[in-house]
């Protein structure tokens, strides 16, 4: 398996006033291509900036990123933004959708910065996006119509529209009950299975079960890595859930 | 790059913000508006100005006391003296090139007529005046030589006095009224010349003989003007200069003195006057610039607050894989958009204005270059504008535009 992403003593510091708020302290890990890798750990241990650097949204204050064995440093702003459209599907803790504007035009938003994808197909794929995280009956409500969670699933349909090879779901399934949760974690199962690589960060310790490692981060250091070689599938998990548990989020 | 998805996500952006885009757009209108139609005032009185004193006449020649230089103690040319009956003899004896030629002295005063009184200037003239001046007799007569030999107190009056005094429509004609506690009779009623473009009501004046206005209302003996006609226009400079040699040798003014004395045509009236109007349109151009600056800086602001506010939509795109140029293009074509359409309503919305006011009495001229100004400046404020913030911020790192507040 190749490395998809390796970071060497990687570190983010912030600077806010004069004080020095040291978010990321030098992590090192490889990830490979097709492992669907959990990133837990308390509020404020340093996840999503790891996550934002790792979506090239973000830029460390000092260590190696290397993407597909490339450091990220050496990649030109544009080439960025070319790997952001095609290659990473990022999913922000906070949505980030457009606002004023419908699910299916926020989920179509990467393909118009692809000229490759033609005007038909880009409607296509957005629908069909839509309809794998449930919202096939949503396509033309805005933003400011939808539930919290419907947003959040517009958000990670929006990620997968571009089709791309690694995915960064910043806490994908924080805001969606638990059934629905399942229902989105069978998603990134099935994504996996397809050989994308998935990097899910969450607060939640019963999800690492279903992926196939966790690293766990304490005050912007990694104090835990541990493979996991049974994982649960969330489509037989989904399967025993009773169905008056279906509610509309 | 595809230019066709860029321009549609353009014109979603701003379909989805319409009232901002609407506002942007309402200050280049009010800018672009307000300098078409300010210079458009300044442009229409100059213009009119110029009909008007073109109309009067260019043969009209003007001499009256005075030096034209700033030396020593200035005094008002009417109270100076050296003017006198004997320099508008000789001119009429000697000058060649003159058609028509009056003595003029004035005074203002109170005319009354039983209980109606009213302001007004009395001009002591001959009959010629008429002619100089181009004004005409309607009804009665006009004095003759002989009541200026008499001094006769006999006078021709404008329409204005003629509803001041009677304005129950009496006939004025053989009326006496009195002027300074003198009483003279109506010969004769001008014919209305209305408003000049001064303001200045050119039917609220009395006419009369001169020697009656000197010896009777003033009690003068020199004349404070001589107002004549060239024989026709084109020699209106050689009358000028007979006039001046005339009066320099009368008054014994050597060659490098001054004189003292003015003579001026209509056409140096003219250029003084539009001299005049150049400055005020110079004034209104100032405050037009103003403007225009206030404006810019109103759609500067707008532009600004309105791009600045969208940087997290800047952070969003770009986070999906838009590049600087595909925010900037975006950006840049929603500047065009709402700057050249507010440019053009700002067009039509001045010019419509400036036409409103024309309605309303101000005379107005839309000079094209006051269009192509405004039009300019603030559309290029407002592009520059909406271009500039979104440069900035496409320069950010995605996340960091995504967390601005
Ligand atoms: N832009 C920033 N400026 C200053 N400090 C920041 C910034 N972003 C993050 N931090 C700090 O870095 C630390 C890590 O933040 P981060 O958002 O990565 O935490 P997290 O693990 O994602 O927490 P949560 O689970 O609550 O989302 C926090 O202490 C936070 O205050
Ligand atoms: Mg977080």
């Amino acid at each position: 398996m190749s490395e998809i992403i390796k970071i060497e003593n990687l570190k983010r510091e912030f600077v806010v006033g004069d004080e020095v708020v040291r978010a990321l302290r030098g992590l090192s890990f490889t990830i490979n291509q097709g492992e669907f890798v959990t990133i837990m750990g308390t509020s404020g241990s340093g996840k999503s900036t790891l996550l934002n650097i790792l979506g090239c949204l973000d830029v460390a204050t000092s260590g190696e990123y290397y993407l597909d064995g490339v450091s990220v440093k050496d990649i030109s702003k544009n080439d960025r933004a070319t790997l952001r459209n095609r290659k990473i599907g990022f999913i922000f803790q906070s949505y980030n959708l457009l606002p004023k504007t419908t699910s299916i035009e926020n989920v179509e938003l990467p393909l118009m910065y692809n000229r490759e994808v033609s005007t038909s197909e880009r409607y296509k794929r957005a629908v069909a996006a839509l309809e794998a995280v449930g919202l096939s009956d949503r396509l033309k409500h805005k933003s400011n119509q939808l539930s919290g969670g419907q947003q959040q699933r517009v958000a990670i349909a929006r990620a997968l529209v571009n089709n791309p090879v690694m995915i960064l779901a910043d806490e994908a399934t924080g805001n969606l009950d638990t059934r629905t949760s399942y229902e989105v974690l069978t998603l990134f199962q099935n994504l996996h299975n397809e050989g994308k690589t998935i990097v899910f960060v969450t607060h939640n310790p019963e999800l690492a079960q279903f992926s196939s490692r966790t690293i766990t981060l304490r005050d912007g250091h990694i104090i835990n890595d541990i493979q996991n070689n049974r994982i649960v599938s969330a489509k037989d998990v989904l399967a025993t859930m009773p169905k008056e548990d279906e509610q509309s989020v | 790059m595809d230019y066709r998805n860029l321009i549609k996500i353009a014109i979603k952006a701003l379909a989805n913000n319409k009232m901002r885009g609407f506002l942007t757009m309402l200050g280049i209108i009010i800018g672009v508006a307000s300098v078409i139609s300010m210079l458009a005032i300044g442009g229409g009185s100059k213009q009119s100005i110029r009909e008007e004193i073109g109309s009067m006449g260019s043969n009209m020649i003007m001499v009256s006391p005075g030096n034209g230089r700033f030396g020593g103690v200035r005094q008002s040319a009417s109270s100076m003296q050296t003017l006198k009956m004997a320099d508008y003899e000789s001119i009429v004896r000697e000058a060649s090139y003159i058609a028509k030629i009056t003595p003029t002295v004035n005074a203002s005063g109170q005319v009354i007529k039983g209980a109606n009184n009213t302001p007004t200037t009395i001009y002591g003239v001959n009959p010629e005046y008429l002619d100089i001046r181009g004004y005409v007799v309607e009804s009665g007569s006009m004095f003759d030589d002989n009541d200026v030999k008499h001094a006769n107190k006999v006078c021709v009056v404008g329409k204005t006095v003629v509803t001041e005094l009677f304005p129950n429509g009496e006939d004025p004609l053989g009326q006496i009224i009195r002027y300074n506690k003198i009483p003279m009779k109506i010969v004769g009623v001008l014919q209305s010349k209305g408003y000049n473009t001064m303001g200045m009501d050119q039917d609220d004046l009395i006419i009369a003989p001169y020697t009656t206005v000197q010896k009777r209302i003033l009690a003068i003996t020199y004349i404070q003007g001589i107002t004549a006609s060239a024989i026709s226009e084109e020699y209106t400079d050689k009358a000028i200069d007979e006039m001046t040699q005339i009066l320099q040798s009368n008054h014994g003014i050597k060659i490098g003195q001054d004189n003292d004395f003015n003579v001026r045509s209509q056409q140096e009236m003219m250029e003084t006057m539009s001299s005049v109007m150049d400055l005020l349109t110079v004034l209104l151009a100032c405050v037009a610039g103003i403007s225009l600056i206030v404006g810019g800086i109103g759609i500067m602001n707008i532009m600004y607050v309105s791009v600045t506010e969208r940087t997290r939509e800047i952070g969003l795109r770009m986070s999906i894989g838009a590049k600087e140029r595909h925010i900037l293009f975006q950006f840049l074509i929603e500047a065009v958009i709402i700057s050249v359409a507010g440019g053009i309503i700002g067009v039509v919305v001045g010019v419509g204005v400036s036409k409103i006011i024309a309605m309303f009495g101000t005379p107005t001229l839309v000079q094209g270059y006051s269009i192509l100004l405004s039009f300019a400046v603030c559309t290029i404020t407002g592009i520059f504008f909406g271009w500039y913030p979104a440069k900035k911020a496409s320069q950010l790192n995605p996340i960091d535009a995504i967390r601005y507040e």
